[in-house]
């Protein structure tokens, strides 16, 4: 069967930025097609912020073309908010709200809103609905953000370098890190090692075909690898970063 | 989609359960202008023609409390803590979001003034109002100059921290001037001048035409005026210089 070609969701051409003197995007093009999850990864201050808040309508861009779904988010269409759910870097919030009142509030503001259960469950908020917001902690904060918005894991990921694009794909080619294994142990020394590897199998014989050499316990071995929630954590902890040092 | 006026009023709903969550902060918010009544009905008891200065003083300070105070206070916490661009993000038109916070004020002042009215009645040997309309186009006029002004003022503060002092650094010289605790008429002519450019010198004037001497809105027209005029200044760089995030210095 032809696959009908269908317009991108999200269609960026030679998309530039500046503060002042400052370029912070420098002709940025992509596509995101509809149905795909895409990431923007980079450094501090490679021009992810600056690009996504344009995306979100938050910020005018200097030049080129950007739409979402058909609409130039600079004229702030409430079509378009309606249908675009954002999860913001830092995630202020009413302090006195409870986590299931912000998730039904939030959601009378769209025309075809999920299930309020639905959604928190989807969260990992049960249990936790009752709650006021000033009570959860920093990933419990998150998870509301979450919440609020909407979100999933990454089809395609683009790395983002002072201000252009550097490398494209999924994320599993990019190495984002969810195919490793990450394998720690205490070496001879009693120095704490680790170390990153696609399979651990070949390290994890070495080490302890070297630790019965030796006749000693190997210490303190752990085999793991990050959660969605590690990584996410890891991006929005260093997105902050780089949002702070742009406005600076 | 919902319609603009049916979200803002879901907002406003949601802005008064907020209000009253944190109720050390609400009853301090209304305790305030009654703290101050008993504080000068005892310091002025007996002494009617006093009294019948500090009651619509009391009301008029309310209403700045409520208004100015309270919007450019909060306005610069949820601009700070990122509330405000949230809020933006979704399909809530800007209006609502903005209406459902004003309505809330109102209602504070609304009840403040209530307050006060009840107080004078029970305590100060006032009447019941006199002009009832009166007191509703007074208190609409100044809850929406005060509302408008206390925006404005937000986007003078550049940070939380900050908010406290640039609220203050208004607010007193301005109940003060105004005549909240005398009757401005005795005040030296300098600040009788600036006083009288002041809208919360004419709301109080209206305010005391309703309450107390019964001075229909007609003898007040040009107190209105002044009222009008800074509410329109009010409007204009309430909405120019409106910011939807914090900025980082």
């Amino acid at each position: 069967m032809a696959r009908v070609p269908s317009p991108p969701a999200i269609l960026v051409r030679d998309l530039r930025k500046s503060y002042g003197e400052v370029e912070a995007v420098r002709g940025i093009d992509f596509e995101v097609a509809p149905g795909e999850v895409f990431g923007l990864l980079g450094p501090n201050g490679a021009g992810k912020t600056t690009t996504t808040e344009i995306l979100e309508g938050y910020r005018s861009r200097t030049s080129g073309i950007v739409s979402v779904l058909g609409h130039d988010p600079e004229q702030r269409a409430r079509e378009l908010r309606a249908r675009v759910g954002i999860v913001l870097q830092s995630s202020g919030m009413y302090r006195h709200i409870g986590v299931r009142e912000a998730v039904a509030h939030f959601a009378r503001l769209y025309p075809r809103p999920r299930d309020v259960d639905e959604v928190l469950a989807l969260a990992g908020l049960t249990g936790k609905e009752d709650a006021l917001a000033r009570t959860l902690s920093g990933g419990q904060a998150r998870r509301l953000d979450f919440a609020l918005a909407a979100q999933a894991l990454c089809d395609r990921v683009a790395i983002v370098k002072e201000g252009r694009i550097v490398a494209e794909g999924p994320p599993a080619s990019l190495g984002a890190s969810s195919s490793r294994y990450r394998v720690t142990w205490r070496d001879e020394h009693g120095e704490l090692q680790a170390r990153e590897v696609e399979d651990p199998t070949a390290l994890l014989h070495q080490l302890t075909s070297a630790a019965l050499a030796r006749g000693a316990a190997l210490q303190d071995l752990h085999v793991s690898r990050p959660s969605l929630e590690d990584v996410y954590l890891e991006l929005t902890a260093e997105a902050a970063v780089e949002e702070a040092e742009l406005h600076a | 989609m919902p319609s603009a006026f049916a979200l803002a009023w879901h907002q406003y709903r949601l802005e008064r359960r907020m209000f009253w969550r944190n109720p050390t902060a609400a009853f301090f918010n209304f305790g305030f202008p009654l703290l101050f009544l008993a504080l000068f009905g005892a310091i002025f008891s007996g002494d009617q023609e006093s009294l019948d200065v500090i009651v619509p003083g009391i009301a008029g300070m309310a209403v700045m409390s409520t208004t100015f105070s309270a919007l450019a206070h909060n306005l610069v916490f949820l601009r700070e803590q990122g509330v405000l661009k949230r809020m933006r993000g979704t399909p809530l038109p800007e209006g609502s979001y903005l209406g459902g916070v004003f309505a809330n004020a109102v209602t504070n002042a609304v009840i403040q003034i209530l307050i006060v009215v009840v107080a004078g009645k029970l305590f100060f040997h006032l009447d019941w109002p006199k002009d009832w309309l009166e007191l509703a186009v007074y208190v609409a006029a100044g809850v929406t100059c005060l509302a408008a002004l206390g925006v404005a003022w937000a986007h003078v503060i550049p940070n939380f921290d900050a908010a406290p002092a640039y609220v203050n650094i208004v607010f007193l010289p301005a109940i003060f001037i105004s005549g909240v605790f005398y009757d401005v008429e005795n005040s030296p002519s300098f600040l009788r001048d600036i006083a009288q450019a002041l809208p919360l010198t004419h709301l109080i004037d209206g305010l005391s035409g309703a309450l107390v001497t019964g001075s229909s809105i007609a003898d007040n027209l040009s107190g209105l005026v002044v009222i009008a005029v800074w509410a329109a200044a009010g409007i204009v760089l309430a909405v120019r210089g409106f910011s939807w995030e914090s900025r980082r210095a």
